[in-house]
């Protein structure tokens, strides 16, 4: 357990650091969403109704950011070939690194969504809403987002790759995050479906997610 | 303690490297591998670490600790000194030994021994490529384990450095280590040779 205590602690400070990825992250979904109110113009009901939609976009290209660092950068300096060869089981090494990942990269994104909720037109019913299906949502993300970071480890200029692998895979949690915030909305659903569906979504992908992760780490090694 | 391997063969990217390897280190021994660039050396190492799979053969350790398995037991020192710049030469140290385990070493001790005690507090950003491989070095010192895998460990050493070095590695062989050393430059330790391929 210290080692993946030690693991978690080494990548939180690392993200916290200069040129760590955790504060780009909130800067480019802060970018996003401010962009948008510019795009589709001051139409007041038009930007609540696309608000969650616009928050959850944010969030997911924000989260995929940083993703293709997760695994490239212990491969490119070494440390990738120790902790493959080390005493704690990889697929427990995959799930710290993606929950440091999450504490870094996606826990900045959810306390952002108030701020930015101001700029939509959100009230305060409908910001809870969303910044509650991000914190249920974003674990899938990163968890499910890791499996292609493990994927294009070995290739240069895998974040491409890594984008176009894992888009797909965070559909379901698109779908039913802004269902989700939806429904909490306006209606007529009630809430607590999508968001049992979301959540349901996180924890699969929180049991699959380090297992394919190390798999698909222990092959690509060479 | 025995590690040994035999009929060792190793295909990279379609291409036969090395076939039909034997060799055998015991406690104590230290084994350098020689051979020209591109002959195997680091593919070698790499299989006895598990980060290979051997295309034939087989690769076993005799007398080791019970549970752990080969990679369990080793030290990889490779090109790659698995040092991260934002965090300092104290923080990367801590890390490798409370990740890799076992007993714990005073970490202040081992950067004393590679003589890098004054740069503790520094970014490891800020480091010369020698300082760094001290460093690397400083982690085989941090969390001890009985079989040392190095990849040219003396490259960007300077000459005391490569003595400092020697020296640490008669200890770890007189405390009953083994060393398998991928190298061109005299270890400055008594070593058998492995040779890969032909001549160099």
């Amino acid at each position: 357990m210290t080692a993946l205590a030690a693991l978690i602690r080494r990548d939180i400070k690392i993200a916290l650091r200069v040129g760590g990825g955790a504060l780009i992250g909130v800067l480019f979904f802060l970018t996003v969403v401010v962009l948008m109110p510019f795009a589709l113009g001051p139409d007041l009901a038009l930007l609540t109704r696309l608000g969650p939609a616009i928050l959850w976009l944010g969030a997911l290209l924000a989260s995929l950011l940083t993703l293709d660092r997760l695994f490239m950068a212990d491969h490119e300096d070494g440390s990738l070939d120790l902790i493959v060869m080390s005493r704690t089981p990889l697929e427990l090494t995959c799930a710290a690194k993606a929950l440091a990942h999450w504490l870094a990269a996606g826990v900045p994104l959810i306390l952002a969504t108030p701020v930015l909720g101001l700029l939509l037109n959100l009230d305060a019913t409908a910001t809870a809403a969303v910044a509650l299906t991000l914190l249920a949502g974003t674990p899938a993300l990163t968890f499910t987002g890791m499996i292609g970071a493990a994927l294009a480890v070995t290739l240069h200029r895998g974040g491409l790759l890594l984008a176009v692998l894992v888009l797909p895979l965070s559909i379901p949690v698109l779908i039913f995050g802004v269902a989700a915030s939806q429904a909490a909305i306006t209606g007529p659903l009630a809430f607590g479906t999508p968001f049992s569906i979301l959540c349901a979504l996180s924890l699969v992908s929180l049991v699959i997610g380090p297992f394919a992760a190390a798999a698909s780490l222990r092959h690509g090694l060479d | 303690m025995r590690l040994s391997g035999s009929g060792v063969s190793c295909v990279r990217g379609g291409r036969e490297v090395f076939s039909g390897l034997d060799f055998a280190v015991s406690a104590g021994e230290a084994l350098a591998v020689t051979g020209r660039n591109g002959s195997g050396k680091t593919s070698l190492l790499r299989l006895i670490a598990g980060l290979l799979m051997p295309q034939g053969g087989s690769i076993g350790l005799e007398g080791g600790t019970g549970e752990l398995t080969l990679p369990e037991q080793a030290h990889f020192l490779g090109h790659r000194d698995a040092l991260k710049p934002a965090l300092s030469v104290t923080e990367n140290l801590a890390f490798w030994r409370e990740f890799l385990g076992g007993e714990a070493f005073d970490l202040a001790e081992c950067l004393a021994a590679v003589g890098l005690d004054h740069a503790a507090p520094l970014p490891a950003a800020f480091l010369s490529a020698g300082q760094r491989r001290r460093l690397s070095i400083a982690r085989l010192l941090a969390a001890r384990r009985p079989i040392w895998l190095l990849d040219e460990p003396t490259n960007a050493l300077d000459t005391s450095g490569q003595a400092m070095f020697a020296a640490l590695m008669d200890d770890h062989l007189a405390r009953g280590g083994l060393i398998v050393a991928a190298t061109h430059a005299p270890l400055g330790i008594a070593a058998r040779e492995l040779r890969i391929g032909g001549a160099a």
